[in-house]
Parts: structure tokens; C-alpha cells; sequence
């Protein structure tokens, strides 16, 4: 394990950099100051705009678990600090979960991708994260590390609120698992933002439907980022797709009740009433796009 | 590698109207070119800046004794190591803005700094600088500031040019007129009349480059500076003026500069970097960070307008009636003056009236913004009379060249029009694939033109015939738009030799004669003909020296092709190379020096064409193509002057859609940074396609009118009115953004 000390002013900071997670969670519970970091994509503009330093920063990407992206046969295990690019450079993760793959893609710029990662969008817990509402619409789940051993839990249930997660201290996300997804299955994330990059939603949907062989929808799926403190899902949108032959009136319902399940704020991104409006609208065509997908085998 | 292998010159020239690559290119690309912050000198210590979290508050107290105890910290400056406010009332607006007296102004407004070793020290001192403020009541905008109850922020205020004067101070700093005819008759005889009011925001420059200033201030009384401006030697008179002192106590080395585009044309950081050094003993540097940028630097105005226009329904304007206030920021200097006469400029107009009123409120002190008001009033008009146009049922650019102005015609603001190149900008439009093109759904098209009058002012340039028959052309006007390129094309053109044996270099207060800033697009205009003058005295004297070594006539040589021959043909012509080789031999050093203030100024004139897409469903615009035509006199470097055209667009397309400040209820900034205060990225734009109208300005060598302001003035009405025609209802207040598009499209009837 790596560690160096830099004296920053005032202030001394510690860099560890693990190679195993075992080496992670000795660490983590020595310095109980710590800040994990992955792609630091984050961290470092965080610190930049005046958050305190820690005393102390752990870099997960020089651990292998955490960096590798693999199909384990029944499911797939992204490594929580394999950036973006790598799973966008996967033909074959693309080709199932494109949705996904697309929200995690759109984070920030090309340099950005070479860093940012699924599990430093999920554990930063910011409400408008775009990889999460396609990781909850395909049933992610979370293996968290930590002294008490590891645990799994559906990535819904880390972020708890904007920069709060459910991790208890010398925790930390090691990867991502995706169970292989039903046949007759597409996914898709939409988000508004007023450019075309380099932006942070103002409204984020993930749907993932599954279709029966004769086109009618069996299950959906559905959340939307950026409309709520953490990621919400759309049982009523839900509801009325199932069944459905994913009609128009259908999909005036799920627009009507992605919007009614929003319960944003007004800030200098969006308001509520445009918020709530949009939700609908980008359900409905996040809908669209997927169910398009299903049809086609689940590919883009 | 031929550094000019793409020459493309134009007829009758050899090098002006190509295309080599520039002469700072290869720093700039490989990383090696020194812009503001990059300087470092020994023992050099880290300057930062106290900035007030209030839009308008009372000082009542600054101890500092903290901060100068702590560890690393040198010096420590505050409002009382600056002289009393003194001068005329625009210097004293300077001093004071640079450093806070009694009062915080503005959010960002300097009360402190401090001098340590590391940034980290210093931004610890920051902290312990203990400040007393009593907060006083804000206006954040001119509604507020002109309103009867509005807290008055200079509290010796009078507005000026109202008559009587008003016996009360209030936050109007002064109000313009232009008018001429009768407004009433011009109205009565319009079959048309449209009025609309107009609101636009506070919008920066947005330059890659914070402001940075190093500075090193000797025992005997003297400081070097180097910073990023748009012009040292500005910087020169503002900075000794807020010191009190001769400004030849300073010297001023211009950096590197990484975008301007007239934020870059006043100080921020000098005053307070000298000051630091002289206390402290030791060089200084200041950078600011982003967010200092946006709450301190910059922007220009948000406005309130209203504009009323009528027209026969044969096209023609009969009368027009506009009516802008603009926000100054905290001291008084918007550019409504400049918005007032260049609103109406491109008309022909018998009767209108434009008053403008200036307007200070508790944001930053407004600095130039390429074409400074223009692109504000130009918005209102431009928006009108696109209304106008269609009511009369007259494609918009008929309905402009049926109103525009052309040589001879007297300007809204005075003067009579010399050669212009309006109508053909409306032409080139007209002519272009772009103007036919096919609309689907949702999509729409936007005409607007647009009037800058460029600048002259004052110039020095000297040419230095070096030994090995290269040329070094020293001026005195930092090169943020490929002017060194420029500049070094017309040298190769008047002394005939290849533009790589030309070296353009900017040189400091100390090197060259006096150069006013690199603003007003006027470098390549002023600058530019200083260095042709520069040039034709070498010439003279080359031929004299060649005249002498034949023993004939200077009058009996001529200059062809970077060789001086007998015009009889009687002797073999001999090279510049020849000649320079030799010069100790014929009279010495070869070198001119050119001083002028520019006359001759030629007007830009602009016209573009938007079209793109509104989503009716999210408000998201998508611009799918874009066309600018201008006049550019003469293209001395085409793609400098495309980079220009294109850059001028990019930014007004930014202005229209997305860019704004926003402040909270405090006056506090919410977005100062470029997450959230949305200029345009490259996959936000379609490739903006341009046509260089060429209109040759007489009263300079080349033809050039300058070239990089105007095409500011015309993107906020020509998107507003592709948005229109898009969305089928009008939207005046900008940005027009995705939130505002779909609110109008749900709430409001065409």
C-alpha cells in the first residue's frame, strides 16, 4: 500500500492507496478522518470550493476488484471506481444495458469519463447523479466493504440524501452487480439539461421495460433523478405500463404520474412547475425509447 | 514545415488576405506562452483578496492585527493603505472599486488582502481578518433602483442631463438623448405600430483567464508589473492613479492574455499586488479563482427597454421611440451612451427619440463587453422590428434594405455615414443557401443587423531592420485576436519580404512608444496602419541608401518585390537582405518609429441568420444553422478575421439562451462558475458559417475597418426572433431559457 504526507499550509494531508480491499478496511479503520476517492471527479472540486479538507484521503482505484468490469455469469460486477469509459468501451455491457451505460457516459466530459465512476456518483449522493436512476431501474445492487465484513444492498438504498449515504464510517462501495437482464428487455435514461454536455440535470429518468412476445408490457421499471432528494420511483407509472401494449394511453398515464411523483425544489436550475413537467415528458419518451429497445432485443 | 503553406492571397496582394499560421502560435499550442499567472520570481509571496459576503453593507471596522500574526504572513493592506479618494469623479469610482472605503458595494467587493508564502497561508490570514458590518438595504436591478423608495447608494448622486437637476440624489447616475423629427408625426403617418418592453441580465465576458497581476515593488519607491490586460499601458495610468503616484513609477510587461473581450481593459488586482509588495519587501502575485471573477470582474449590464416602431405598409419607418435603462453596477459608466447611438444606427430614421438612463445597483462596476450596449439595444429593435416586418408582410431582409442606411445618409447619433457595407451584408444573406433553406416542425428563422462604430485612438509602432535581413515590429497593443499575425502580414506586404522573416513582439510600458488598449476593434485599423507607416520610412530610406550606392536620385528607385531598383532599370536590384547586411556602411541603424491617432475609423456593419429548433415540450432550443455576414473593410488574416466573426456569434447565442447571473434575495451571486453560468460548449453550436463582406474602409492602406465587435450586436434579437417564429409567440425578457421557453409555451397565448 502506498502512502505518502503532504503538507498543504496549515494542514497535513495523508494519501493511502490500498492494493487489496482488505488493505481498504484496515486503513479505513485506522483513520477514522478518512475520505475514500476514486475517480476524485468530486473530492477534489469539492475541497477546491472551500469543503475542509480530510485528514486523510484513500484511493480505491489501485485495488483491481475496484477497477475491473466482468460477466460472472449470472450477473455483471463493474468494479465501484472502473470509470466510465471503460464501460462504455464494453460492447457487450453496452449492448444489454444501454440505458445504463448511456447515463454513466453523459457525466461530465471526455476527460471527466477517463475518471468518474458508478460508484463515486452513487456514494457523492447527489440527488441529480445520472448513473443511479439507470442502475435502480435494473436492479442494481451495492457490495459494500467494511471492519463488520461485507454487505449487499440495492444502490437505492446508499444515497440517503444530497451528500448523505447509508454507509456507516470505514464503509465503502466495492462494486456493482447487475443480474442478467429478462429476454424482451430495454433500458433507457433521458435528461434535460439546457446544454448538450458538461452539465447537471434538472431532471433525469431511467425506465427499463420488459415486453411479453406478442409487444405487451410485463414489467417496468421507472425512477427519476433530480426531482427529489434521492432517487424516487414511479410505481404508478409502473403500474400502468404493466400490461399495457405501451399505447398512448399509456403513456399519458406514466407521464401523469412521473410528474405527480416529483417533489422537487426551485433553484436556479429549473422550478417545480417545470420540473414536474418534464418529468413526464422525458418518462414518456424514456418509455418509448425503451420499449423500443425491447422489441428490438434490447439493443440502442 | 512551411509555416505559410496555406496562402491564398488576395488579388493584387501578395501577403495580405492569407492564411499562415500565426506568429505565437507554436508557444501557445506547445504550452510555453506566459499568460498572467505563470510568472514566478524569487522569494515571490501569494496574494489574496478579502471580498465582502454583503451586496451593500457599512465598513464599520477592519482588524487585521490577527492576520498579520499568522504564520507565512508579509503584508496586509487595507483601505487606509490607499490615498483618500481624489480626482476626477471616474477615477475616484476606480479607487474605490479596487478597494472598499466605507462601504461594500457589491457581493465580491475588496475589503482586505494579504500577502504569505503559500496560498494556503494566506487564505488562512483571510479568515482572521475581523470586519464589522452594518448591512444596509440592496436594489439589484433598475426597477428597484429607479423606484421613489429605493435605498440610494451614493448618497451624492444627482442625475445628470436632466433639466432642472433634481434636488435629490437617487441612483440615477445620468440620463442621454438622441432624438430628431417628430415622434408624434412619425407615428401618425405608420400603418404599423408595434411596442414591446424588453428585459436582458447581467452577462460576463466569460475569458478562459482569471485576472492575475504580479507585482515587485523596489525600496526606491518604483514596482514592475506583469499582468493580463487588454492594454499596459492603461493599466499604467489606472494603477500609479489609484497609488497616487507618477505613473512613471511603473513599468508594466504585458503577459500573455487569455481572452478579453473588454473585461480585461480595467484593474482589479495591480494596485493591490504593488501594495503588497511594497509592504511586504518581496514580488507578489494575485490570481483570482472563477468564482472571484464572476463576483468581481466584469459583466456588463442588465437592462430594462421599452421600443415602440411604426411603419407604412410600404416598409418604410416613420418614426421610432426607445427607452433603456441599464444597470452600471455599483458606480456609474454603463454603456447605455453607446447602446443609445448605435440602437437606431442602421436606419435611415427622420423621427425618433432614444433616451437612455444609467442606473447604479448593488452588483459589480459594469467593464466593456465587445461592442459595449450594442447588442442590448440592438435586441429590443431588432425584436420590433422583426414584428414590424411581418406585420407589413415584407421579408425582414427586404424591410432592412428598404430602411438602410448607406454612404451619405446622417447616422441616428450625428455624423454623416462615409463608404459603408450595410446593404451588402443584407445581400450576402440573402444570397446564402443557408437563408432558403427548409424548416420542419418546431423549427424557425431569425433575421437581426447590428451597427458598431469601431475605434481609432492612438498608436505606436517601430520597425527594426535586423542584420539578417529580418524585420522585428514592436508595438505597443496586446494581441488577443491574432493581431501580431496582422500585423506581421502588412510589414511583409510594404517591405516585400516573406511573413516569417517578420517578428511582431508587444512590448512593455518602457520599450515602445504609448499605445492606447486593444479595444474598439481597433488594433488592425490604428496598430496596423502605424506599422505600415513604420514600414514606408524604411522603405524611403532603403531606397535612399541604394539611391546613394548608385549614385543617383532616390526619387530615381523604386521599391519591388522586397528590392530596391533604378527605375531605368540601369543596375541590378538589390534585396532588403542586401541592404540591411550593409547598413553600417550606409548610414547606420535601419529603423522607424510611427506615432498616430488613428483618423479614418470605418463602421462594421452586420447582419446574421439563425435557424433552429424549440423542443415544445422541454423549451430546449437547439440551433441547427447559423450565418453571419460582416464587413470587414478588408481580411488581412481571413481565418482570424472568421475566428472573429464566429466568436462574436458564439457568445451572443450564449447571451440569448442560457447565460445570466443569479443572485439570491441577498444579492448574493448563486452561480459563479461555469457549471451553472451556462456559456455555449462546442457541441452546443452548429459550425457558424460566415461571409466576409469586403467594403474597403479609404482611409486606411488596407482597406480595414476592424472586425471583432460587431458580430455581437445581432445573435440576442436574431435568436429571439428565430425563437419566435419557432415557439409562434414572442418572449422578451432573455436568457431564453429551456425554463422560460416552456413557461411561455404552457401559459401564454401567441
Amino acid at each position: 500500500m502506498g502512502c505518502w504526507t503532504v503538507t498543504r499550509g496549515l494542514n497535513t494531508l495523508k494519501y493511502f492507496s490500498p492494493s487489496t480491499v482488505e488493505e481498504a478496511v484496515e486503513v479505513l479503520a485506522a483513520e477514522p478522518g478518512a475520505q475514500v476517492f476514486a475517480g476524485a471527479t468530486d473530492v477534489v472540486p469539492q475541497i477546491r470550493s472551500g469543503k475542509p479538507e480530510p485528514e486523510s484521503l484513500v484511493d480505491l482505484k489501485k485495488i483491481d476488484r475496484l477497477v475491473s468490469v466482468a460477466d460472472a455469469g449470472d450477473k455483471w460486477v463493474i468494479g465501484a471506481a472502473a470509470p466510465a469509459s471503460h464501460l462504455t468501451a464494453n460492447a457487450d455491457l453496452v449492448a444489454e444495458f444501454p440505458g445504463m451505460v448511456e447515463a454513466a457516459g453523459l457525466i461530465g466530459s471526455d476527460q471527466v469519463q477517463s475518471r468518474s465512476s458508478l460508484g463515486g456518483n452513487l456514494c457523492n449522493a447527489s440527488p441529480a447523479a445520472d448513473s443511479v436512476p439507470g442502475m435502480v431501474v435494473n436492479g442494481a445492487r451495492a457490495v459494500i466493504a467494511g471492519s463488520g465484513g461485507t454487505r449487499t444492498v440495492p444502490v437505492e438504498d446508499v444515497p440517503q440524501g444530497p451528500g448523505k449515504t447509508s454507509l456507516a464510517p470505514g464503509e465503502f462501495v466495492v462494486e456493482i452487480e447487475v443480474d442478467h437482464r429478462p429476454a424482451n428487455t430495454g433500458d433507457a435514461y433521458l435528461r434535460l439539461i439546457p446544454r448538450t454536455e458538461m452539465d447537471i440535470a434538472v431532471v433525469g429518468v431511467g425506465a427499463r421495460v420488459t415486453l411479453d412476445d406478442a409487444g405487451n408490457c410485463t414489467s417496468a421499471t421507472i425512477a427519476l433523478g433530480a426531482v427529489a432528494p434521492t432517487v424516487v420511483r414511479v410505481p404508478d407509472a409502473e403500474n400502468a405500463l404493466a400490461g399495457s401494449a405501451i399505447d398512448d394511453t399509456a403513456l399519458d398515464a406514466v407521464a401523469a404520474a412521473a410528474s405527480a411523483a416529483c417533489n422537487p425544489i426551485d433553484d436556479k436550475r429549473g422550478t417545480i412547475a417545470y420540473r414536474q413537467h418534464v418529468a413526464g415528458v422525458l418518462t414518456r419518451r424514456a418509455v418509448a425509447i425503451a420499449a423500443e429497445r425491447a422489441r428490438n432485443g434490447g439493443a440502442s | 514545415m512551411a509555416l505559410a503553406e496555406d496562402t491564398n492571397p488576395m488579388q493584387g496582394f501578395k501577403w495580405v488576405g492569407s492564411r499562415p499560421i500565426r506568429p505565437d502560435g507554436f508557444d501557445k499550442v506547445t504550452g510555453r506562452a506566459k499568460f498572467g499567472a505563470d510568472l514566478v520570481l524569487p522569494g515571490m509571496l501569494t496574494g489574496a483578496v478579502l471580498r465582502s459576503p454583503h451586496a451593500h453593507a457599512e465598513i464599520v471596522s477592519i482588524d487585521t492585527s490577527d492576520a498579520e500574526a499568522m504564520p507565512g504572513v508579509k503584508s496586509v493592506v487595507t483601505g487606509a493603505d490607499f490615498p483618500e479618494p481624489y480626482g476626477k469623479p471616474a477615477e475616484q469610482d476606480v479607487q474605490r472599486n479596487v478597494m472598499a472605503r466605507e462601504k461594500a458595494l457589491y457581493e465580491g467587493h475588496v475589503i482586505a488582502a494579504v500577502a504569505a508564502l503559500t496560498r494556503e497561508q494566506a487564505r488562512a490570514a483571510l479568515g482572521a481578518i475581523k470586519v464589522t458590518y452594518k448591512v444596509l438595504p440592496h436594489v439589484m436591478n433598475v426597477t428597484e433602483a429607479m423606484a421613489d423608495s429605493a435605498v440610494v447608494i451614493h448618497d451624492n448622486m444627482i442625475t445628470k442631463n436632466v433639466d432642472p437637476a433634481p434636488e435629490a440624489p437617487s441612483n440615477v447616475a445620468s440620463r442621454t438623448v438622441f432624438d430628431g423629427g417628430e415622434l408624434d408625426k412619425g407615428f401618425a403617418e405608420a400603418d404599423v405600430v408595434v411596442e414591446r418592453e424588453f428585459t436582458t441580465k447581467p452577462v460576463h465576458q466569460g475569458y478562459i483567464e482569471p485576472h492575475a497581476a504580479v507585482a515587485d515593488t523596489t525600496p526606491d519607491g518604483r514596482s514592475t508589473v506583469w499582468c493580463s490586460s487588454q492594454g499596459h499601458f492603461a493599466m499604467r495610468t489606472y494603477t500609479s492613479n489609484v497609488l497616487g503616484w507618477d505613473a512613471s513609477r511603473l513599468k508594466v510587461i504585458p503577459a500573455e492574455i487569455g481572452g478579453g473581450f473588454g473585461g480585461k481593459t480595467v484593474i482589479y488586482l495591480e494596485p493591490l499586488a504593488v501594495r503588497l509588495s511594497q509592504k511586504a519587501g518581496r514580488p507578489v502575485r494575485i490570481v483570482m479563482d472563477r468564482d472571484e471573477v464572476f463576483r468581481a470582474s466584469g459583466p456588463t449590464s442588465g437592462a430594462s427597454l421599452r421600443v415602440k416602431i411604426g411603419a407604412k405598409n410600404d416598409g418604410t419607418i416613420t418614426a421610432a421611440d426607445v427607452w433603456m435603462a441599464f444597470e452600471a453596477g455599483a458606480f456609474a459608466g454603463s454603456p447605455v451612451g453607446a447602446a443609445s447611438m448605435t440602437a437606431l444606427a442602421p436606419y435611415k430614421l427622420e423621427n425618433f427619440k432614444i433616451e437612455g438612463f444609467d442606473v447604479v445597483v448593488n452588483k459589480p462596476k459594469v467593464a466593456a463587453y465587445r461592442a459595449p450596449g450594442a447588442p442590448i439595444s440592438s435586441f429590443g429593435v431588432e425584436s420590433v422590428l422583426d414584428e414590424v416586418a411581418t406585420k407589413v408582410g415584407m421579408d425582414p431582409i427586404d424591410f432592412r434594405m428598404h430602411n438602410a442606411v448607406e454612404q451619405g445618409d446622417t447616422a441616428t447619433y450625428g455624423p454623416k455615414f462615409p463608404v459603408i457595407g450595410f446593404k451588402e451584408t443584407l445581400q450576402a444573406i440573402k444570397d446564402h443557401p443557408n437563408y432558403t433553406a427548409e424548416l420542419g416542425p418546431n423549427q424557425g428563422r431569425g433575421v437581426a443587423s447590428g451597427f458598431w462604430f469601431n475605434a481609432g485612438m492612438n498608436s505606436t509602432a517601430t520597425v527594426n531592420i535586423n542584420d539578417d535581413g529580418t524585420a522585428t515590429v514592436v508595438t505597443g497593443s496586446p494581441d488577443i485576436g491574432g493581431s501580431r499575425a496582422s500585423m506581421a502580414l502588412m510589414a511583409a506586404e510594404e517591405l516585400g519580404i516573406d511573413v516569417v522573416s517578420i517578428k511582431p513582439v508587444v512590448a512593455d510600458t518602457e520599450t515602445v512608444g504609448f499605445n492606447d488598449v486593444t479595444g474598439g476593434s481597433r488594433v488592425t485599423l490604428a496598430t496596423g496602419a502605424a506599422v505600415v507607416e513604420a514600414c514606408r520610412i524604411i522603405v524611403a530610406d532603403l531606397k535612399a541608401r541604394a539611391a546613394k550606392g548608385w549614385d543617383i536620385e532616390a526619387d530615381q528607385v523604386e521599391w519591388v518585390d522586397g528590392r530596391a531598383q533604378p527605375i531605368d532599370g540601369s543596375q541590378p536590384a538589390v534585396s532588403l537582405a542586401e541592404l540591411a547586411k550593409n547598413w553600417g556602411r550606409t548610414g547606420g541603424p535601419i529603423s522607424a518609429t510611427y506615432s498616430h491617432n488613428a483618423r479614418g475609423v470605418g463602421a462594421a456593419f452586420s447582419t446574421q441568420v439563425c435557424d433552429l429548433e424549440v423542443d415544445p415540450d422541454t423549451g430546449r432550443v437547439t440551433v441547427l444553422r447559423y450565418l453571419t455576414a460582416q464587413d470587414a473593410g478588408r481580411a488581412i488574416h481571413p481565418s482570424y478575421v472568421e475566428g472573429q466573426l464566429q466568436g462574436g456569434v458564439a457568445q451572443g447565442i450564449g447571451w440569448a439562451l442560457n447565460e445570466e447571473y443569479i443572485h439570491n434575495d441577498d444579492g448574493v451571486m448563486e452561480n459563479p462558475g461555469f457549471l451553472d453560468y451556462r456559456i455555449p460548449v462546442a457541441s452546443d453550436l452548429p459550425m457558424i458559417d460566415t461571409v466576409i463582406v469586403e467594403v474597403p474602409n479609404p482611409a486606411h492602406p488596407y482597406g480595414v475597418r476592424g472586425v471583432g465587435e460587431v458580430g455581437i450586436v445581432p445573435p440576442l434579437a436574431a435568436v429571439a426572433n428565430a425563437v419566435a417564429a419557432a415557439a409562434d409567440r414572442r418572449i422578451t425578457d432573455l436568457p431564453l431559457s429551456p425554463v422560460r421557453i416552456l413557461d411561455a409555451i404552457l401559459n401564454s397565448e401567441d
